[in-house]
């Protein structure tokens, strides 16, 4: 009872009729995944296909219509894409801090621990808001979720994959995120993580000045609603930001979608947008938290292990200036003389560090091996009037690290930081 | 046996539709009773049920001095393992997590591998083609027996979970992943949409395990054929290079049915899951009609 299969062996004998008539049915599987593909293929296409018809409107309209947006109730999910060009900065933040404090400090669920992980990858979060007292932001893992909830004077952070919590009440977390990120100390740490596309919108209008073009520059859908496309550009050469697009909604002035693309072109150094938003007011048991029997929850008070590299989002995204005095002089040397060059989007930070010691891989035993390599790949030998020095490329922030003990950072080109040493020297 | 008597119900001509529906019911349930008997179905559900008491009593014995699950006080490991200790309900999506990559769907290659093979290479497909029952039908039996192979495999991962956890560990109010609260009825609920969509998620490797079936004589190679295939894609699906053909790929939104525990639950990914699972099912299922009404049968 030898298995013969093949309807090959005995197949000599049919006629061609029944071949073909045998063929003819192997088309069914293969119309099936055609059309399948083919759907695929063609339904973002048409689902995006078309910008709305919307009346005109100028740029200082849209402005004013982001500052008068009123909405305080939203939820939705939002999508965000960082590309700064570096290969992780999670880990890099990681390597920092375990070189600089000896090991891992505090909780896992600690927020200016966990937001970090927001400055490098493509994340799916999920913003809820209703008032100025309600509000959490939750970032989807694979199988969990981190979640930030701020319910009035309380704030809690859980962390489902280590079943930890972290908690904080008002005044201590408004003045830990209001000191790190800068931001208004009466809003705690969810206002201070700009994860939403308008608190990033509100950064870069910010910015805004007689550098800066502001237009209006046509109309798009997003997450399912009509909206006008802000574009924020540059008028001065040398910046590595080519340009940033905010998509406002139409009816109610909310910043649904941001992009930030870099001067030397491709893809989007910071894509953040709506993917799904809802104006109705949330469910109110988004807002309250109560930590599970046996999990562990860290206080405010408890975890104070700050390190130099793990900030919060805040200064890791929006402020140009902010990524590259904390993410590059991560170093974690206090007491540098900072002076500003030039101004607007192409302002170069001159650091000058006390101990002239150049790159900190020189001799200081406080950074980690693998972050010497890193800074080291990441560096470009170069040479002027200044001297020689490195300089240290990411899509958005470029720095130069003279032999000399001089850092020079800002979010322009190569070429623009060098003339700026050059004028110094 | 069962098969001799499907033969023998086929030799009853059936006309009518209403009675040629009981009969195929007649033979879906002769169908899986075969398959259900076998030793080595009982012996793959024995194994799927024995994971969840090992994971119960190894997170009950480290707990039990102390620390927390996983290495360096939890994060790690396969999902959903911290919250075990919580609630004894996490153990089914716990055990669900650890069995999906592989021990569920190997047993559901081997059940589809061997579903048409197996009986050619036992030499018993020709009787079962002697009922006038015609091979269509016959096929989406086979395929309707492996379904339901599926759901019971995954519901037996999921029994077995929810007694040890309920043994070992406490139960009550559910904490949902992303930090809110549900009863435990709900949680419960949950819990059984889960192993329904886990299930589901199977159908489209399933489709897959019948077309191998029916391209081969050899019960042995289908399976293993199957498993190979199911093992390539899952390292396919881990290579971050491949990143635009992923999205594609059959296991890779398996672990989507953890987005059931948001709140509120997001569907996206499992709406996808479920729509690509259709896809494979609906291709490799009329392939392997394709092929099965095409071929001779010589065994």
């Amino acid at each position: 009872m030898a298995p013969n299969d093949s309807a090959g062996t005995s197949g000599g004998t049919t006629g061609t009729a029944a071949g073909r008539r045998k063929a003819a049915r192997y088309i069914v599987p293969v119309a099936v995944a055609g059309v399948a593909a083919a759907t695929i293929g063609l339904v973002p296409a048409l689902a995006s296909s078309g910008d709305p018809d919307l009346p005109k409107i100028s740029a200082q309209k849209l402005i004013e219509k982001i500052a008068a947006s009123d909405t305080e109730q939203l939820s939705g999910t939002v999508k965000i894409s960082t590309d700064l060009g570096i290969p992780s900065l999670g880990g890099l933040a990681e390597s920092f801090a375990s070189g600089a404090a000896g090991g891992k400090g505090g909780s896992g669920a600690d927020p200016q621990e966990r937001m970090t992980e927001l400055a490098s990858g493509t994340h799916t979060l999920r913003v809820a808001a209703d008032g100025p007292d309600k509000q959490r932001v939750s970032i989807l893992d694979d199988a969990a979720e981190y979640s930030l909830i701020r319910n009035g004077d309380q704030v809690w952070a859980y962390d489902s994959k280590s079943d930890e919590a972290y908690h904080a009440t008002e005044d201590r977390a408004g003045e830990d995120a209001g000191r790190e990120a800068g931001k208004k100390s009466a809003h705690p740490v969810p206002e201070g993580v700009p994860t939403t596309p308008k608190a990033l919108a509100e950064q870069v209008l910010k910015a805004a000045g007689p550098t800066t073009s502001v237009t209006v520059d046509g109309t798009a859908q997003v997450a399912g609603r009509d909206a006008y496309k802000l574009v924020v550009k540059p008028k001065q050469s040398g910046s590595t930001i080519g340009s940033a697009t905010i998509a406002v909604d139409a009816e109610n002035g909310v910043p649904l979608k941001f992009t930030l693309l870099p001067s030397a072109g491709g893809k989007a150094i910071v894509d953040a947008g709506f993917t799904k938003v809802d104006f109705s007011k949330p469910d109110a048991s988004s807002f309250t938290f109560t930590p599970p029997k046996g999990t562990s929850v860290t206080e405010a008070d408890d975890a104070k292990a700050q390190h130099g590299a793990d900030k919060g989002l805040g200064d890791l995204i929006p402020g140009a200036e902010g990524l590259g005095a904390e993410g590059l002089g991560a170093g974690g040397q206090g007491g540098k003389d900072t002076k500003v060059i030039g101004e607007g989007w192409s302002a170069i930070a001159e650091i000058t560090t006390p101990g002239a010691a150049g790159l900190p891989s020189k001799a200081s035993g406080d950074v980690p091996a693998e972050a010497q390599q890193f800074l080291g790949a990441l560096g470009d030998k170069v040479s002027g009037k200044f001297g020689s020095g490195t300089v240290l490329k990411t899509r958005l922030i470029n720095a130069l690290v003279t032999e000399n003990g001089k850092v020079y950072v800002g979010a322009v080109t190569k070429d623009a930081l060098v003339e700026a040493a050059n004028d110094a020297s | 046996m069962s098969r001799a008597d499907a033969a023998v119900a086929g030799e009853e001509r059936a006309p009518s539709p209403r009675r040629s529906l009981l009969w195929s019911l007649g033979i879906l349930r002769s169908e899986l009773t075969t398959t259900l008997r076998r030793w080595r179905t009982l012996a793959l559900l024995g194994v799927l049920a024995a994971v969840p008491v090992l994971i119960g009593i190894a997170v009950r014995i480290e707990t039990g001095h102390g620390s927390s699950p996983g290495p360096d006080g939890g994060g790690g490991g396969p999902a959903f393992l911290s919250q075990v200790t919580n609630n004894g309900l996490f153990l089914v999506f716990a055990a669900l997590a650890v069995t999906l990559p592989v021990f569920l769907p190997m047993a559901v290659g081997v059940v589809a591998g061997d579903s048409v093979a197996g009986e050619a290479s036992a030499g018993t497909l020709r009787y079962l083609l002697v009922a006038p029952a015609g091979r269509t039908r016959l096929l989406l039996t086979k395929y309707a027996s492996v379904l339901v192979f599926c759901l019971v495999a995954t519901l037996v991962v999921a029994l077995s979970a929810l007694a040890v956890g309920a043994l070992l560990f406490p139960l009550g109010e559910v904490t949902t992943i992303s930090g809110t609260r549900i009863g435990f009825g709900e949680g419960l609920l949950r819990a059984g949409l889960i192993a329904v969509v886990v299930a589901a998620s199977l159908t489209g490797f399933a489709a897959i395990g019948l077309f191998v079936s029916t391209l081969t004589g050899s019960g042995i190679a289908a399976m293993a054929a199957t498993v190979g295939l199911l093992i390539t894609v899952q390292i396919m699906d881990g290579i971050p290079q491949l990143s635009a053909l992923r999205p594609y790929l059959f296991p890779h939104y398996w672990m989507s049915y953890a987005d059931l525990l948001r709140a509120p639950v997001y569907w996206d990914e499992v709406v996808r899951n479920l729509g690509l699972q259709g896809v494979y099912a609906a291709v490799f299922g009329s392939a392997a009609w394709a092929r099965f009404t095409t071929k001779d049968i010589t065994a």
